[in-house]
């Protein structure tokens, strides 16, 4: 053990980081740490997107439809301005990619956010209450597990197309989608932490709490969700990647965000069209990215499971 | 002297606890079967006088437990009254009734490995209860009382920085006997507090739970299996067999006249140290099912002297010489009761 620090001056939270278990284990896997970078560099693609991004594709004037289906720079045709070639509006696909992917993590962290939020308070409430409460918000999970994820994304996005007027719906389009995303993947949250919780409320900490006179919820909050967050946290990570997919299948079938903001499933779904014409590019090149962020972000998640399981270490 | 110096802190009177051990509605509907009911602790009975210690002993399963977390509010009661300074707290329904006795009474757990938050600071566990109360107000005063219970714990407050998995089960214990005094309470509930811990830690806890007690005037419910421990505590001592207390008398007494057969029979199976020569008796049989008790006394199928009405009427508590015997067979003078020398206790 350390010495302690004197109070008021504990160690920086960098220095804190490197020393830890986490880090440690992180850098035993080339593949997670591989994984690790793939991500960073794609979140800081996305990101900076309108500092890097070699073109500004959401300015009109800069478009030139002369460019349109120019193949990448190492196919025969290929303009060293358009890396990776452009699409049927001469579109320069790196930063189409680049901006698809900021709408694509949006998407996908504000979804993994709602799903953990809504799983997280469903399944503390539904843990240390138990009895009819529990009954009632298990059995809702339940019937929500009985249908797939993405027909409950597709119902959400049809009855919002029908009950909002369109340029509203346009508007809102965006929150509909982190909302369908959202209400179909709360209840691995919901289960996990509540059976977390029904071990930890037994635990002589939480009777000690009791027996101090504090609030249940103050107990839920304080003591009880801390020691759950370990398993939340693996299950968000292995969730952002199925929300960024599950966006991505929905933008693909035309339902998921609007067309003006383009994700990397409209991407693909705009490239499809050219798949078979022999412009291969404005379909692969959208896939791969989304491939590589989905299989380093799930690949993270695998990691932190088992780097976060104490039988495993 | 007032009326009030003359009474008991605590009175415990006819306390029950059941608990539904059915299968749920719909199984019960389907297969049959009838709602089940574990009656954990069933008219449990006594007092403790403002500065003693009353000790609770029985085998595994006797509801020793189940009363302590009964007296500190854990458990609802399902009968009786736990009447704290001539206050029945058990008939209390909302949180804001207890909270002024909240302060007053306290526990301390078994287990010290589970009954510290893991990812909480020393400081912060031992600080809950006086932020929870109010007691005091301002970092610098809170951080000086932390300090001042750990010294009495005999901790240093430097510990207060470190996590409760940098202890010893020993140091663990003294941090929940931190806890536990940071309100002021007067009344403390120690379920088995040494039984997780080694001998030779367990002799320091004690003493330390001694020495508060001196100090600030504690009383102490006291649960333990280790008769050796309770010996060397209580002023007065409760034995508890599958629910219900079977005999209560003051410390020396008991150890000295054990007169309810089930005593008679625990106090047989203590270590003989001293090698006196004294045939050790092996506990004989095993706890009935609490779920189905046997008829009449519970101890009558493990009883040498049971006769056709133990084995049909529940025996009620009567007084003999200081003790007080739920006992057939002492209120008819068919049980011998022999004096003994009581070991002496090496804490």
């Amino acid at each position: 053990m350390t010495a302690p620090a004197a109070p008021g001056s504990p160690p920086g939270l960098l220095r804190r980081i490197f020393d830890s278990d986490l880090w440690y284990s992180f850098t035993r896997s080339w593949i997670t740490m591989g994984s690790g970078i793939c991500v960073l560099l794609l979140v800081v693609g996305a990101l900076g997107a309108p500092v890097l991004a070699p073109h500004d594709t959401f300015d009109p004037a800069t478009l030139k439809l002369m460019d349109a289906f120019t193949p990448p720079v190492w196919v025969e045709g290929g303009n060293p301005t358009y890396l990776i070639g452009t699409d049927n509006q001469g579109r320069d696909m790196l930063s189409t990619i680049m901006f698809g992917m900021r709408i694509s993590l949006l998407v996908g962290f504000a979804a993994v956010l709602f799903s953990l939020v809504l799983g997280v308070g469903l399944g503390l409430v539904a843990g240390y209450l138990g009895g009819t409460i529990d009954a009632l918000i298990m059995r809702v999970a339940d019937i929500k597990l009985a249908f797939p994820a993405i027909l409950i994304a597709l119902l959400v996005d049809g009855v919002s197309r029908a009950a909002l007027p369109r340029d509203m719906h346009d508007q809102l389009a965006l929150y509909v989608v982190v909302f369908a995303i959202g209400v179909s993947n709360w209840v691995s949250y919901a289960r996990t932490v509540r059976g977390t919780v029904m071990v930890e409320r037994g635990k002589d900490y939480v009777q000690a709490a009791r027996v101090i006179g504090i609030h249940p919820a103050v107990i839920m909050v304080r003591h009880v969700l801390p020691n759950v967050m370990g398993p939340v946290l693996v299950i968000a990570t292995l969730g952002l990647a199925l929300a960024i997919l599950t966006e991505a299948t929905l933008s693909f079938l035309g339902v998921g965000v609007p067309p003006t903001q383009p994700s990397l499933g409209t991407l693909i779904r705009n490239g499809n069209d050219y798949l078979f014409s022999g412009e291969w590019w404005i379909a692969i090149f959208p896939g791969l990215t989304l491939v590589v962020l989905a299989l380093s972000v799930n690949l993270l998640g695998d990691w932190l499971r088992d780097a976060l399981n104490p039988k495993l270490r | 002297m007032s009326e009030t110096a003359a009474r008991p802190l605590v009175e415990v009177q006819d306390l029950a606890r059941y608990f539904d051990v059915s299968k749920p509605l719909l199984n019960r509907l389907l297969e049959g079967g009838k709602r089940q009911i574990l009656r954990a602790v069933d008219g449990v009975s006594f007092d403790i006088p403002r500065g003693r210690t009353f000790a609770l002993v029985g085998e595994s399963g006797c509801g020793k437990s189940t009363v302590a977390r009964c007296v500190v509010g854990l458990y609802p009661l399902s009968r009786g009254k736990m009447i704290f300074e001539g206050v029945d707290i058990a008939s209390m329904r909302t949180r804001e009734a207890m909270r002024p006795f909240r302060r007053r009474l306290q526990m301390i757990f078994q287990d010290p490995y589970a009954s510290l938050n893991p990812r909480w600071r020393v400081r912060d566990i031992i600080a809950e209860p006086i932020r929870a109360h109010a007691i005091l107000s301002g970092r610098e005063a809170i951080d000086a009382r932390v300090d001042e219970l750990l010294t009495q714990v005999k901790l240093n407050p430097r510990d207060g920085e470190k996590y409760p998995h940098e202890f010893s089960g020993g140091q663990r214990q003294r941090i929940s006997i931190a806890r536990a005094l940071a309100s002021n309470p007067e009344f403390l509930v120690c379920d088995e507090p040494t039984s997780a811990l080694d001998v030779s830690v367990q002799a320091q806890i004690l003493n330390l739970m001694k020495d508060l007690q001196r100090d600030l005037g504690l009383t102490y419910l006291f649960i333990s299996h280790n008769l050796a421990v309770v010996h060397h505590m209580s002023d007065e001592v409760g034995v508890m067999y599958l629910g219900r207390l079977v005999e209560r008398a003051p410390s020396k007494e008991l150890f000295r006249f054990p007169r309810h057969p089930y005593t008679q029979m625990l106090l047989d199976t203590i270590p003989d140290i001293d090698m006196t020569g004294r045939q050790r008796q092996p506990v004989a049989g095993e706890v009935p099912n609490p779920i189905d008790p046997p008829p009449g006394c519970p101890f009558n199928p493990r009883c040498a002297f049971a006769n056709d009405r133990c084995r049909t009427e529940v025996p009620v508590a009567k007084r003999a010489g200081e003790a007080l015997v739920a006992c057939h067979g002492i209120e008819e003078g068919r049980v011998p009761v022999i004096e003994r020398v009581p070991a002496p206790v090496a804490a």
